[in-house]
This record gives structure tokens, sequence and C-alpha cells, in this order.
């Protein structure tokens, strides 16, 4: 690229923005308040003619930094992809003529809002570079997985089968996992009426002879440092010795616990050795090979046995599991079927409280137990009394009756928990308890946390993050693998409790994202949500004040510090959300083609009026991934938004500078209008955190008005989400409502 | 039926269930239920019943024989078939409600003076004299089935329909005497008494 910048503006006429607009008086506004060095005009400018021209100027003129005023940034991707100069894009018809309606009284107001678009997109271009990458990328193509289980070796199969080679590192002596002790699976195949060969055998046998895989056993992870890319993992062995291999990305596929009934003494499990857990009958039956199941206090061959299903899960019990695992009623299905198969006319009695069996294949495989003479009664079960026969008294649900039954063996139905390290966010849960009880309990967790697995050498703590009930965090509707840490992938009953067949499902997914890891990791491009994107953040060392805001909210723990407290972006790790940016007080981070600049300078340069004219400014500031996609899907719907609105897309909420707030109330808007995705515990944002960053960085925002003596409902924060097509606009035009109300802002200069 | 009655109880001492199968009309089907309630929820009398179809099926898992079969829930059973058409599960609840009633008769089991066990007992055996239903008989021993006051009132109260009836031939007052029967009277009580034959051997069958 040269050195030389050289400007140039595109104005689109087609798809009716020519004939809604003056485009002469556009291209006038671009040259002479945008300082575009040439513009032109052209009637379709997405179609092969227009690209060219453009393409033309690139090569012939020299031109380095274009203006595309056209449809939404979001359209016509395609058509408009150079990838060697800068863009903006005014968005002038999804934000303009489709939004608003061609009338005459209308004519004015649409077009100040085109010019506005015009001015704003010119200033963005104008401190925009085209991102080069940083060059530190490196490609390595060696994937990490962690836990040699049903997930791991299914993950570590599918990675080497794509040509990627894997490194297992198994905690036990041998592969396989808790299915490895398994009598039989749930069906996953047609007609679904019988257990089926769990496939272990063969699965471990498989990774044994893959020349791709190395199997590390007795083996935990002493120390994980690095970045996509570049990881580097010290694998210590249980005997004392260790090597450190490097890694391009890492799979956690590490499992799950049984939850242990004895903190419930109603159902007797310490008391008598005929109550046994789900996984625990899995070892008798192994050890009956393929004889009758015998009971493990005198060897009776089992001739009933009753199975207490939702021990302890989905409980608001203190010690018990909040949650359920959904397929503990599959597991008693298919063990109930072991004792048909291998106990001759065994009396063999579901007590349920709810039946789940999801899906086509769970309706299935209950019919067959039901064909199969497995009774199903719905009863809560009290109390189990031990005794040469057991006896379970239950509350029969259905007759509303006290019941009782007798029989040789119990099998309890208790849940799936998640083996992962510790939370890195535990201390500050503990910190930012609203109240003693809360502390409390986030103080309980820190003290019990379960020992590290990854050893991550990062600022934010040295494993993943959790969600809820110590599963790992990730983004359960629209990116389930992506966890919280870049390039390190969760898979498994780690991320929420799971049957086989689904464990090998999510380890092929996450076995695709972590090859995309390492790959983008090589040409330094960002990972989901911002896929491609070359541009990563940097900083202004001479302005930072090393205050820490920007290590502690990267919502991905991207940032270290270095040995004098100064940040190292580590690129590779980095989602480019920009919330680093939103959070520094200094505002010394920035991003090539994004930065408190090419946002500041677009709110700058749109045109507020006098006063007395009547024509208040509302300021947008729109999520570029959920509501600004819901704005042009409302332009499609012909939704109308207000004539006084300008929209600006942020990446994230989280990217929001509290400058851009008090620059544009300065400068006389009128209402400012914030719009991110869902936050909390069912978040929607991209970012994860970064919406609820930025929110609570604009709760503070009343101070700023308070300052400046301003109403506090001239700014307005909301959770938008990209189905709001109707609410959205609405939000908006509410605002130019409360300013009608309200008044114009006294700012206007 | 009270020998049959000890005679099953003895055999399937552990698993009413297994009777069920066994003995009442399409009783396979009743390990099939997933308690939905949608039978019971669906059913137009179901909340005048001591126990929905829901509730029996999951009585006779529950071994509860005694009170299933001295029952006089499934009598109420009008055969509207909403629960059939409804069932998720497919199960053909009227035909077992029927299935369990007549099961319960042959027991003996029935409860004393039930009133739609005595009308389907009287339909029965109007029915089986000619081989066709007398329909003036029928509803005259309706109307007196419960004491010749309560009749004579009855009978007043239809008049109007009565001779309504008559004018438009839609009654026959000869029928009151004798009344017509099938074409071949002797034929059909053949069947009947074959009919009876093969049922008896089954349910003794079972019953051993
Ligand atoms: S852009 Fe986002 S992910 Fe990257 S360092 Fe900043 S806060 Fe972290
Ligand atoms: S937020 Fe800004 S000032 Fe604070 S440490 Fe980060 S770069 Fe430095
Ligand atoms: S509708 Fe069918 S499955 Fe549901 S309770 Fe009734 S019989 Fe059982
Ligand atoms: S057929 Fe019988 S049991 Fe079924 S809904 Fe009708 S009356 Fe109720």
């Amino acid at each position: 690229m040269a050195d030389e910048k050289k400007f140039a503006g595109y104005i689109c006429t087609g798809c009716g923005i020519g004939e809604r607009l003056d485009a002469g008086q556009l291209e006038t506004i671009a040259t002479r308040d945008g300082k575009m060095q040439s513009c032109r005009q052209h009637e379709m400018l997405c179609s092969k003619e227009g690209v060219q021209t453009i393409r033309d100027d690139i090569a012939n003129e020299g031109v380095t930094h274009i203006m595309i005023a056209a449809c939404s940034r979001r359209a016509k991707v395609e058509a408009f992809n150079f990838t060697e100069v800068a863009m903006s894009r005014a968005n002038l018809r999804e934000g303009v003529i489709w939004v608003r309606p061609d009338t005459d009284e209308n004519r004015e107001t649409t077009q100040e809002m085109a010019d506005d678009y015009i001015r704003m997109a010119c200033a963005e271009v104008k401190f925009m570079t085209q991102p080069t990458g940083s060059g530190e990328q490196e490609l390595n193509k060696q994937i990490l997985v962690v836990g040699g289980g049903i997930t791991g070796m299914t993950a570590a199969l599918e990675t080497a089968a794509a040509g990627y080679p894997v490194h297992i590192v198994e905690k036990s002596g041998v592969l396989g996992g808790h299915a490895g002790g398994y009598y039989k699976s749930i069906p996953t195949r047609s007609p679904y009426a019988e257990p089926q060969d769990t496939g272990i055998s063969q699965m471990i046998a498989d990774v044994e002879a893959n020349d791709s895989i190395t199997v590390h056993l007795n083996s935990t992870l002493a120390r994980t440092e690095g970045a996509p890319g570049r990881f580097n993992a010290e694998i210590a062995t249980e005997s004392g010795s260790s090597e450190t291999l490097s890694f391009g990305a890492i799979i956690q596929a590490t499992g799950f616990k049984l939850y242990d009934p004895s903190a419930l003494p109603q159902y007797a499990y310490d008391k008598s050795a005929d109550v046994v857990t789900n996984e625990e009958l899995e070892g008798l039956v192994m050890q009956a090979d393929g004889g009758p199941i015998k009971r493990p206090s005198d060897g009776k061959a089992v001739e009933s046995v009753a199975f207490v299903q939702n021990v302890g899960q989905n409980s608001t019990e203190e010690n018990e599991l909040p949650y359920h695992s959904g397929i503990g009623d599959m597991i008693a299905i298919k063990q109930a079927m072991y004792f048909k198969e291998l106990n001759g006319n065994c009396d063999t009695t579901i007590l349920f409280d709810n039946l789940r069996t999801p899906g086509a294949a769970g309706e299935d495989f209950y019919r067959a137990g039901q064909q199969k003479m497995i009774t199903f009664s719905k009863g809560a079960v009290t109390e189990v009394v031990p005794g040469s026969t057991l006896e379970v008294k239950f509350k029969d649900l259905i007759l509303n009756d006290d019941a009782t039954m007798q029989c040789d063996l119990v099998v309890l139905d208790v849940g799936m928990m998640p083996n992962t390290g510790p939370d890195p966010y535990a201390q500050l849960a503990v910190e930012e308890a609203e109240d003693e009880a809360e502390k409390e309990k986030a103080r309980a967790l820190l003290e019990n946390a379960p020992p590290s697995i990854l050893n991550l050498e990062y600022r934010q703590g040295t494993d993943l993050p959790h969600l809820k009930y110590g599963f790992t965090d990730s983004h359960f509707i629209c990116f389930p693998y992506e966890t919280r840490r870049t390039g390190i992938y969760a898979a498994g009953p780690t991320r929420r409790p799971m049957d086989m067949r689904q464990a090998a499902d999510d380890a092929a997914g996450a076995a695709m994202k972590a090859i995309q890891a390492a790959e983008n990791a090589g040409k330094g491009r960002a990972a989901h949500p911002r896929s491609g994107d070359l541009s990563f953040p940097s900083f202004r060392k001479e302005g930072c004040t090393q205050c820490k805001r920007c290590t502690v909210e990267c919502p991905f723990g991207a940032i270290n510090e270095d040995e004098k407290r100064y940040p190292i972006f580590n690129e590779a790790r980095c989602r480019r959300c920009g919330t680093c940016m939103g959070a520094c007080p200094v505002r010394v981070i920035s991003f090539e083609n994004y930065s408190v600049d090419t946002v500041g300078q677009q709110i700058k340069n749109v045109e507020v009026p006098e006063e007395w004219d009547e024509k208040p400014r509302i300021l947008v500031l729109a999520c570029e991934n959920d509501a600004y996609p819901a704005l042009d899907q409302s332009a499609m719907n012909g939704v109308e938004i207000t004539q006084w609105a300008r929209v600006v897309p942020v990446r994230c909420l989280g990217s929001i500078s509290l400058s851009w707030i008090t620059d544009s109330l300065n400068n006389g808007y009128d209402g400012i209008v914030l719009m991110g995705c869902q936050k909390g515990e069912d978040y929607q944002c991209h970012f994860v955190k970064g919406s609820e960053m930025g929110l609570e960085r604009m709760s503070k925002v009343g101070d700023t008005l308070q300052t400046l003596n301003l109403e506090p409902e001239r700014v307005a924060s909301y959770e938008v989400a990209i189905t709001d097509i109707q609410r959205a606009p609405k939000l908006i035009n509410d605002m130019a409502e409360t300013v009608q109300n309200i008044g114009m802002s006294p700012f206007k200069f | 039926m009270t020998e049959l009655n000890t005679a099953m109880i003895e055999q399937y001492r552990n698993s009413f269930l297994q009777e069920v199968e066994a003995n009442v009309e399409e009783g396979e089907w009743v390990k099939m239920c997933m308690q939905c309630g949608v039978c019971a929820g669906s059913c137009p009398l179901g909340n005048a019943w001591e126990h929905p179809p829901q509730e029996i099926f999951m009585m006779i898992r529950a071994g509860k024989r005694e009170a299933v079969l001295s029952s006089d829930s499934m009598w109420m059973c009008t055969s509207c078939y909403n629960c059939i058409s409804r069932c998720p599960r497919g199960l053909p609840i009227t035909h077992i409600m029927h299935g369990l009633a007549h099961y319960a008769q042959r027991l003996g089991l029935v409860p004393k003076n039930q009133p739609t066990q005595r009308f389907a007992q009287m339909f029965w055996q109007n029915l089986n004299k000619k081989g066709r239903v007398n329909e003036l008989k029928l509803g005259l021993s309706l109307y007196f089935m419960n004491g010749f006051g309560e009749g004579v009132k009855t009978s007043l109260k239809m008049k109007d329909i009565g001779l309504g009836m008559l004018k438009t031939k839609r009654m026959a007052v000869t029928e009151a005497f004798g009344g017509h029967g099938v074409k071949d009277l002797s034929g059909f009580q053949k069947i009947m008494k074959k009919a009876h034959e093969l049922e008896d051997a089954r349910i003794q069958k079972s019953g051993n």
C-alpha cells in the first residue's frame, strides 16, 4: 500500500436511492464536507461494472480509502470486498430511504439524514487503516486434547482424520473414561429398542493404531501458556517426568463426576450394599459377565429391582443438584433391559417423577421398555429401608397413595457434575457479591474450588470460566464450543450433562473449531464472531496509566501484564470486541479499523441544527451483532424510524467509550439510545460479558448528565435481540417522543 | 363365578397386569400407557368417575385388583371414543373399559345394582330372545327398571312421543306381544351357544 492516502467516495443511485435522494448534493457533501478527493455515482454500484470502477480506481489511481454510500454494511459484502483498502459504508438504503416515508413533506429531512450518513462515513474512513495483521502469527497444526474418554477420543480421531496431529493427555492409566466400564449404551440407531454395544474398545483400538495420535497416560498439564497458534503445555506424568510441547489449539474434554448420594440418608446408600448408583450397576453387570446380575451383599441373583429416579437432582435443597442431567431415565430403561436380558423374569420397576426420554429415539426406547414389561410408576421415593429384602417406600403420584414395594436391589439415578477446574472469576464473585449471604455463597465456592486442570498462565486465572454449576461458559445457542478462552474448546459433559452420542457429536464440533482456531491463528485472523478480522488492539504505551481496566474487563482473558505491569495484548486470544477500548479511561487502546476516533468522528460530523430549527438529533449506538441487523430487518419490513436518528454500529456495547456519550451531549445531541445484547445468565452477547460491561459503564452516565444539568431520560440503554424488528425502531422513536416532551438540548452551538 | 375369581387370584398372585393381559379384551395394551392423562381429561364423563381411565391403568400396574374389578368406573363409559382418538400412545381405551367391565362381570365382582350393568344385562337378554332388539320392550323395561310407580310416571311423561311414533309408524304396538325375530332363530341360538362354550373354555383355560 502506498504511504500516501487517497480518499474516494462512491455513491450508488440504484435501489431507489437516486429517486429518493439528491445524489448531486450527496456528492457535494462527500467532496466538500467529507473531503473525498474524488467521488463517483453509479446506477448500480454492486454490479460487476460498478465494482470494477472501484477496482480500477484502486489499481490505477492509487486510492487507499473508500467511502461507499449505498446499502447497509451488512448487505452486498461479497461485492464490496476490497481487502487492500480501508472502507466505510454510508447506509442510505436500509438506514434512510427504507425507513422514511416517500412524501413531499419528508423530502427535506430524508435528504438531511442521507447527508449526515455521508459525512459520518467520510469521517470514519479517514481514521481507519486497512488492517494487515501483526506478523506475529504462527501456524501450529498440533492439537491438544485433555481427557481420554469418549469425548476426548472422538475429538482426537476426528482431528487426526482431518490431517492434524493430536496429543491426548489422560489423567488415569487407561483410555475409555466412564464409558469404558459400561456394559452397553443407549441405542443410537433405529428401531431404538435394545441397548447396543458401547463401541469403546474399538475406539480405543482406533486411537492406539492411529499414527497421528500420541497418548499420554497418567498425565496432567502442569502449565499451559501462550495463545492460539503458540500454546506451550507442560505435560507431567505421575512418575515426575515432564515434557513441554507446543500446540495450535486445545480441546478440554474432561468429562464428569457423579453426584454422591451419601448426602441423602433416606436412600440408605451408605447403609446397604444393595443400594447402588446407576454407574455402579454397570460394574455389577460387567462382573456378572453374561450371567444373571447378582446383588453385592450376598451374591443372590436379583429377582426384583427398583430404579429410583431423579436422586438429588432438579432440587432446591442445599447439597443437591439444582439441575437435571436429562439422561438418567434413558439410562434406567437401558439398565432395566439388562435385567430382562440377564435375569429371566425379573421384576423391574422404574419409580420416576418426570420421565425424560427426549426425541424420537427416546420415545421409541421408552415404548420398547414398556413392551418388555418394565413397570413405570410415577412415584416419589421417601425412604429405602435396608434389610435382606429392601423396602422402598414411595408416594404414588397418580393414585395419591402411600405405597411400598419389596426388591433385591435399588439403583439410584444420580446426576452428572462437570469435571472442570476452578472458576477464574470465583475471587471476583466474592468481591462483587451484593449482600452478605451472597458473599458467603461465593466464598464457599472459592474455598471448595477443584484443582486446576489446564494451569493456564493467564492474568485472569488458571482455567476456563464457568457459566453455572461449574459447567464451562459458552454461548449455548450460537457458538456452543467457543469458551471464554480463545483457542480452547470445551466438549462433552464438561460443558453440560449429555449422553455418549451427544458427547461424540460435541467432540466432532469442538475438533472442527480447534482446527479452525489453529488455522486462524496462523493467518492472524479473529475467531467467531468477527471471524477473519485481521485487526487487533494496540495501545499507546506513553499514555497508559497501568490502571488494569483492560486486563480486568477483557471477557476472554486475552490481556496479560508485563513485568512493568503494562498490558500485553495476546492478539490470537483476542476476539476483537473492543471491550478493552471502551474500558480504557485514557483512551489509548485502538484497532486499525475501529477506534475511539472512528466512532467519535462520526458523532462529531453529524450536523446539529440550531435549537430554533426544532430538528433534534438522536444518536443510536447499536451493536453490530444483533441490534444493527434487527434495524436492517425492520427497514426491509418498512418500519419507520424517526428522521432525527443517526445510527452508528459498534462492535459491542462493551466497546462504547464514555467520551462518545459526553462529546455528543456537549455537541448538542438531544437524546442517546444504546443497544446491546442481553446480558446476565442467559446472555445473548456475542462477546459474553461485553454487553454487561458496557451497560455497567453506562450506568455511570447519570453523573455526566447531572454535571451538564441534563435530564436523565436523554440517555437510554436497552438489551435488544436480533428478532426485535418492531421493538428496536420503537425504542428509537420513543426517544424522539421523549425529546419532544422534555425539549431540545440547550447545548447546541 | 367366584370360584373363577379365586382361581384367577391364585394364578396371577404376582401380577394383576399379567392377568389383565391374558383375560381382558385389548388388555395387552395397558402396559403401554404413559400416564399422560389425556384420556382422563378428554372423557366427557371423566370427572363423574371414581377412577378415570388413566388411573385405572395405573391401578392395574400397581396390582390393585379388587379396587379395579369392583369399581363401577368402567361401567360409566359411553363409548364416545374421545379418548381413543386422542391417546398419544394409541391405546384402545374404550375397548379396554368394556373388556374390564365384562371381565368383572364374569368374575362376579360388579357392584350390586350398578345401573349401567343392569341395563346392559337387560339389553342382552332382550337381544337373545329373538336375535334382534325389541325396542318397545327394551324401552318399557328401562322405564320400569326402578319399580312400578316410577315406570308409570316415566311412561306418562313419554306418552306424546310414543303417540307420535305410532302415528309415523316408527313403533308398532304389536311388538309388545311376542314381536318378530330374525329369520333363522334356531341358527342364531346355535351361534350364541357355541360362542358361550368357546368363551367359557378360554376363561377356564386361563384360570387353570
Ligand atoms: S478486543 Fe476484546 S477480546 Fe480483544 S483484548 Fe480487548 S477486550 Fe479482550
Ligand atoms: S485500560 Fe488503558 S490505561 Fe488502563 S492499563 Fe489498559 S491500556 Fe493502560
Ligand atoms: S391418553 Fe393414553 S397414554 Fe395417556 S393416560 Fe390415557 S391411556 Fe395412558
Ligand atoms: S369412550 Fe368411554 S372412556 Fe373414552 S372418553 Fe368416551 S366415555 Fe370416556
